[in-house]
């Protein structure tokens, strides 16, 4: 195993290849959901809950009804008469036998439960004409009480649900051994507590949710255009959910703007789209304004979190003991209960902690349901166990780096299949080289100087400097493991690499795009596998009658699960490819090299055929191995025996303003380790993008409540997304410890800049303002926050 | 109402509504959908295109606002089967990915170089504030404009 250097690969894979997918998206003829119509659609537009819990006593649609340009108007009362859907919208992850799931229907019938639940809908034969007849509809309602945060579920009489007894929808241990833990506790020297809140985020990809579904009335089949990242699972839980049979069902994700796990749900506005098209036989559609996305799409993090640490006289640690209280919101999505859960394991990060206990409640808020975000429970742990590592480093007196080297498992050095307290065996791990490249690309001696420089010259502006050494988890998943969880599905992928006559390659992949890049690197991977240039590689996704098998993208997975599976495919062409080569060269097949793309027999060079010209021998069937099928084409169905684990090194620099309490992004340093590179091109882009999502987290963005269960920033003029002005530019290093879990040795990047920047700028800023005692800092740390928690420390002139 | 305009390059005219806005008179009159729609408070810019050589969002203004006007798209910038130089930094700088703001970011950046041939970095950010993008963290569009600006390589 090595660092630092990419293993040895072929002439593509680990190049920075161009994307295929650019020239399109830049010309404006990448196709997203709402540049695609059909013939005689039908726009659906949304009455949504102004309340966030309130009986419905009265709903009149006279008006609407009668507006020009609308077809029909239906209420929650009306749709359910027509016997639309067989169940009610789906959760995947029931994380316990006894989870309270209320049921959740497409459309609100007597109870709404949070603000922009659907209430009723009209449909028009335009955007504007169905969102003019949607105001006209007018609703009465029976205000109840509103649970508008966790702590307020937790502790208040309110219920979310009037027929629940209680808001607590779960309680899920992670306790490995209890005496164990305790005796850590009972044991240690320091024992640091802290609490955490990770804000509720809106993830806001750039592309708004859409929706169109198109029948065939007489064929009984629907076509179902989403901008979702996971058309397979939808195409099985639209089946599930509308009864319509699942053969029927061909769903398409075009291009898709961005996804980050907001879209990777089953929503009310796709069954609703299907299931009319279905029954009126006519196209239906609906696109989200920016808007209505703080309701109509779910939102990440909201959790609560508790973490112990209890360590020796030097700081290393004996335990870890953390608890969350998650906010579900208004209902069970398709996982929601279970994101925190994809944390839970990573609580004890990168370090060796002997004993570990972990517990979860998830509870029921009249709000926007959440789920994942990219990271999905990652994020969160690795921001608890970051900030904890540096007060514990506080508490003993050392830096914030030497703490971690004291804890790093493996004691900082290469390992392999090492098991850790939260049950996982980590694929492979190199923890102090990764330290050591950070702390020498951010310059960090210097950095340290200049802090006190100016601490010593009594500065206003305060320079900060933040560490964290992140784990994730991803690669999801081995199915098993997945069924250890009580997961609905399996986490396998599946792949198809067939040879066309022509010598050129098509390659059906089950994980779905939506920005990443999978035609580019799926064609690198092909084309150093069989030898071919990589702009012959055409890659086939995103659409179920194309592409019928998959379990999408989402959770870092798709290179890790689905290039492998694309990888082991073409081992299988080009083994099938052998013993045709064999039969029609007159060889042994164990006699033929394969290289360059072309079969040859050793110590003959003469004797040589191409792969292009074995696949056009297997097209024509004229001279093949007797009972050999015709074609060259193989299907892979890659299950992987363990998640893979990149990890990582980012260095924050802030500086932070007395005055204003402005805290200024100076630099960012980041080195990952995603194990091998396809096309590091593509691994920057992915972790500058997620780097900032978590930045974001920690500095501007987070969804702001009332007491009455209103968001109060749904908007784009009041939710910070921050702007190219927001953020310098970014210094990325990697090491490279290939995965031991797949024969490509990857891992997976989609997520691990957001896992490990948010911890890194808290840090900085605490660290900044070590001086006047402060240790902690609530997100996003707005300047008003920093402005007062300095005014407190310096004497409560605030 | 009847709007006469130029767009690409070529006469058009239609008849609409008269709070047609723009943008949708683009995507829905003229299927011209490469100009997306990305929010609807006119903050991030994914619907950015030239009218009369100046770069404007076109949800800010109706459709019989640019009467006469000229109007160029993201479908109008490549020509002749060849990128635009912005297209073609923003290709090899890997200046994005899901490609959404990419039409928006591609004529807000054009509109910026036309101002300012040479900008510094921090000017490339400044003049970009207006677009929103939430793959990239701009790093690589930054990289993109000033690459095509003659300063420095993809």
């Amino acid at each position: 195993m090595t660092t630092t250097e990419q293993a040895p690969s072929g002439a593509n894979i680990g190049t920075r290849k161009l994307r295929k997918e650019d020239p399109k998206l830049l010309t404006g003829e990448g196709k997203y959901v709402d540049d695609i119509h059909a013939p005689g659609e039908l726009w659906m537009g949304m009455v949504r809950s102004t309340m966030a819990h309130a009986r419905i006593t009265g709903i009149d649609t006279s008006a609407a009804a009668e507006a020009d340009g609308v077809h029909a108007v239906y209420t929650g009362a009306d749709l359910a008469d027509m016997g639309l859907w067989a169940a009610p919208l789906p959760c995947a992850w029931p994380v316990t036998a006894d989870m309270v799931n209320p049921p959740h229907y497409p459309v609100a019938n007597g109870e709404v439960h949070h603000v922009g639940e659907i209430i009723a809908l009209v449909l028009a034969d335009s955007r504007y004409g169905a969102a003019d007849a949607a105001e006209q509809v007018v609703v009465d309602y029976e205000p109840l009480p509103v649970v508008s945060s966790i702590a307020e579920a937790r502790d208040g009489d309110a219920t979310a649900h009037s027929d629940l007894d209680s808001n607590k929808a779960y309680h899920w241990p992670l306790v490995p051994d209890p005496d164990a833990l305790e005796a850590a506790f009972a044991n240690a020297t320091h024992v640091i507590s802290a609490e955490f809140e990770q804000q509720r985020l809106i993830p806001a990809a750039m592309e708004p949710r859409g929706v169109l579904a198109v029948p065939s009335p007489h064929g009984g089949d629907i076509t179902l255009y989403s901008a979702t990242q996971v058309p397979h699972i939808l195409k099985v839980m639209v089946a599930a959910t509308t009864g319509i049979p699942e053969m029927k069902i061909r769903v398409v994700a075009p291009a898709v703007g961005g996804g980050f796990g907001a879209k990777l749900n089953i929503n009310p506005d796709e069954i609703l789209a299907v299931t009319l098209a279905h029954r009126l036989g006519r196209p239906v559609r609906w696109t989200e304004t920016r808007s209505e996305a703080a309701f109509s799409t779910h939102q990440g993090r909201g959790q609560l979190q508790k973490i112990e640490v209890a360590a020796d006289e030097n700081g290393k640690i004996g335990g870890v003991r953390v608890h969350i209280d998650a906010d579900m919101g208004a209902y069970m999505m398709l996982i929601t209960p279970g994101v925190p859960l994809l944390g839970s394991f990573l609580y004890t990060g990168v370090y060796d902690v002997p004993a570990f206990g972990f517990t979860c409640d998830g509870y029921f808020t009249n709000l926007t349901p959440t789920d994942a975000y990219r990271g999905a429970g990652r994020p969160e742990a690795s921001f608890a166990i970051e900030r904890a590592m540096d007060l514990l480093a506080a508490r003993v007196g050392v830096g914030p780096d030497e703490i971690r080297r004291r804890n790093y498992l493996n004691g900082g050095e290469a390992f392999e299949n090492l098991e850790t307290a939260s049950t996982l065996v980590f694929d492979s791990g190199n923890y102090a080289p990764n330290l050591d490249a950070a702390l020498e690309m951010a310059g960090y001696a210097d950095l340290r100087a200049e802090q006190q420089r100016r601490r010593d010259a009594g500065e206003s502006k305060h320079l900060g400097i933040g560490l964290c050494t992140y784990v994730e988890i991803c690669g999801l998943a081995p199915s098993r493991a997945l069924g250890g969880l009580n997961y609905g599905a399996g986490g396998w992928e599946h792949a198809t690499v067939r040879f066309l006559p022509t010598g050129k390659v098509e390659v059906v992949s089950g994980s779905t795009p939506h920005g990443q890049g999978h035609e580019t690197a799926w064609s690198q991977i092909v084309g150093d596998k069989l030898g071919i240039d990589p702009d012959d590689v055409t890659v086939l996704h995103s659409d179920t009658a194309i592409s019928p098998l998959g379990m999408d993208t989402y959770g870092s997975r798709s290179l890790a699960v689905g290039g492998v599976a694309i990888a082991m495919a073409c081992d299988k062409v080009v083994d099938k490819a052998r013993l045709i080569a064999a039969h029609q060269l007159e060889a042994n097949p164990d006699d033929l090299e394969f290289a360059g793309g072309a079969f040859t027999v050793k110590g003959s060079p003469d004797k040589t055929m191409p792969i292009q010209g074995v696949a056009y021998g297997a097209f024509t069937a004229h001279d093949l191995p007797d009972g050999m099928e015709p074609n060259l084409q193989e299907q892979m169905t890659f299950d992987p025996p363990n998640f893979a684990f990149p990890f990582g090194t980012h260095v924050c620099v802030v500086e932070i303003d007395e005055e204003t309490g402005n805290v200024e992004l100076l630099d960012y340093t980041a080195i990952d380790d995603c194990g091998n590179q396809v096309n590091p091109l593509i691994v920057e882009g992915q972790v500058h993008g997620g780097i900032v999502q978590g930045v974001a987290q920690a500095l501007w963005e987070g969804a702001s409540y009332d007491a009455e269960g209103n968001c109060r920033n749904p908007s784009f003029l009041d939710y910070l997304v921050p702007s190219a002005m927001e953020v310098p530019s970014l210094k990325l290093g990697s090491t490279v410890t290939p995965s031991t879990s797949n024969p490509l040795g990857v891992k997976g990047v989609g997520e691990a800049g957001t896992i490990g920047s948010a911890a890194a700028v808290i840090n900085a800023i605490c660290d900044a303002l070590s001086p006047y005692g402060i240790d902690d800092m609530p997100m996003p740390a707005t300047p008003a926050r920093v402005w007062k928690a300095i005014q407190n420390a310096k004497g409560g002139q605030s | 109402m009847q709007v006469e305009m130029t767009v690409n390059g070529r006469a058009m005219s239609a008849d609409v509504e008269p709070r047609t806005l723009l943008v949708h008179y683009l995507r829905d009159h003229l299927g011209l959908t490469g100009t997306n729609v990305g929010c609807d408070t006119s903050s991030c810019g994914a619907c950015t295109i030239h009218i009369d050589g100046e770069s404007v969002k076109s949800c800010t203004m109706l459709a019989v606002q640019a009467r006469g006007a000229e109007v160029t798209t993201i479908e109008g910038l490549a020509s002749n089967g060849e990128l635009h130089p912005m297209q073609q930094a923003f290709m090899e700088c890997h200046g994005l990915q899901c490609g959404y703001c990419t039409p928006g970011m591609v004529m807000a950046a054009t509109s910026l170089l036309n101002e300012n041939p040479k900008p510094s970095e921090h000017e490339v950010r400044e003049g970009l504030e207006g677009n929103l993008c939430r793959c990239t963290g701009y790093h690589n569009i930054v990289k993109a404009v000033l690459s095509a600006s003659g300063q420095g390589g993809s």
